[in-house]
């Protein structure tokens, strides 16, 4: 079952074209991996399709509702403690119970203690356990590696093994090797191509390639 | 949509949230007035009116930019953006965070406040009833302009600019209540444009703002 289609998408950040002619599909069960150089358009690409933004071009086909989305910043607030944070986004999201999610990023030390006093790996690992009580089949992460030690990655691995192992997919930005068995999707050639090219990309590009 | 109210009245009341911070203000403008403008107790009474809804007003905006900004530094607005209730639901419901927050108090100090710049008797239940009706505007068309400048370096200023423009109305009409109540008389019209303004501005600028936020976020 597919869970998420994206057709011949073309995409800009800010106003100037990105990306062009993307396509891809994602099964349930599935992960898959956007690799490109900085720039490339790998973070806008996850936004268009969290719905944060609109495409220039192309249809996105998934269910609503379908995605969860993890980005740079992990809405992390600084003064409410890891529990009350993570229980705020569980009711966002409308599911119960966020023990599973505290176990998976081994959080559960640290659930009394104020975000104020995490450490960047350990906000990352909140944020990334956010994903875990959305309840949502598609995850579209943004690396979310960052800042996370050797441990932390393999716990992290591990949650994506479990969310696809119960029918979930996952689209991840990363550089680093996860050790799943995802398909790697490697954004250079759908770049924008440039006017003398019959492309559309902006003549200011040259400080974003 | 509870659990996002309940989560920034926690926000604010917790240590750095900036809860009081409008109350003070407003108390501390309400007592500077009397030393610029003297002591005489006809003159403060004239222009009680006037100074305690400017006072309450200016109050109100100090918190404004608090409303989406902090959100979108820290990914949260991105989050809320994705999450399955509608961005016009987070907008109401922000607003009516900073309204709990910000200009209830300011409606429940008000009498006191009253006091000090010898308010009329019959005023003071005029006071209230105008203030209740008047600020939720203030906090919906803040968060409005809120949606309008979040993103923006710096966009506090801006912010102030775009919104006391939009207070104008709800400045002259809650004073009017105000001002006609001391004096003992009608307060219908004034009082039913108030609430006028109030009611429109809670149902239709919500839908405006989620837009703005919408495009900010691109």
């Amino acid at each position: 079952m597919t869970l998420l289609a994206v057709h011949n998408l073309s995409i800009a950040r800010g106003t100037v074209p990105v990306l062009e002619g993307v396509s891809l599909s994602l099964a349930a069960g599935r992960a898959m991996v956007l690799r490109g150089p900085n720039g490339i358009g790998k973070t806008t690409l996850l936004r268009c399709i969290a719905g944060l933004q609109p495409a220039l071009e192309g249809v996105i086909e998934a269910a609503p509702d379908a995605i969860a989305y993890a980005a740079h910043a992990d809405g992390i607030k600084a003064t409410l403690t890891v529990a009350e944070n993570l229980e705020f986004w569980a009711a966002i999201f409308g599911t119960k119970g966020i023990d599973h999610a505290l176990d998976a990023m081994n959080l559960r030390d640290l659930r009394d203690r104020r975000g104020a006093n995490l450490s960047a790996g350990q906000k990352r690992r909140l944020g990334l356990a956010r994903m875990l009580v959305a309840g949502r089949p598609v995850w579209a992460m943004d690396e979310p590696t960052v800042s996370l030690d050797a441990a932390s990655v393999a716990l992290f691995a591990a949650a994506v093994l479990g969310h696809l192992a119960q029918g979930g997919a996952a689209l991840i930005a990363t550089h680093i090797d996860l050790g799943l068995q995802a398909q790697v999707l490697d954004l250079t050639p759908y770049r924008a191509k440039a006017p003398q090219d019959g492309g559309r990309r902006g003549a200011f590009d040259e400080a974003f390639t | 949509m509870i659990a996002l109210l309940l989560r920034d009245i926690r926000l604010a009341v917790r240590a750095g949230g900036g809860f009081g911070f409008g109350l003070a203000f407003f108390l501390l403008v309400t007592v500077m007035v009397p030393f610029g403008v003297g002591p005489e107790p006809a003159t403060l009474a004239k222009i009680a009116p006037g100074i305690l809804w400017v006072g309450a007003l200016l109050s109100c905006l100090l918190s404004l930019d608090r409303i989406f900004a902090l959100d979108f530094e820290d990914g949260s607005l991105d989050l809320l953006a994705t999450a399955p209730i509608p961005l016009e639901g987070v907008v109401a419901i922000k607003a009516l965070a900073h309204w709990l927050v910000t200009g209830l108090p300011l409606v429940l100090v008000s009498p006191v406040l009253g006091v000090l710049m010898n308010l009329p008797g019959p005023g003071y239940g005029w006071l209230v009833a105008s203030l209740l009706a008047g600020t939720p505007a203030l906090s919906v068309i803040g968060a409005f302009g809120a949606a309008l400048t979040v993103g923006l370096k710096r966009g506090g200023l801006l912010l102030s600019l775009l919104v006391l423009p939009m207070y104008v109305p709800t400045l002259i009409f809650g004073a009017e209540v105000v001002k006609r109540g001391a004096m003992g008389l009608a307060t219908g019209t004034p009082m039913a444009l108030l609430a006028g303004i109030t009611a429109g501005a809670v149902a239709l600028l919500p839908f405006a703002a989620a837009a703005a936020i919408r495009v900010n976020l691109r």
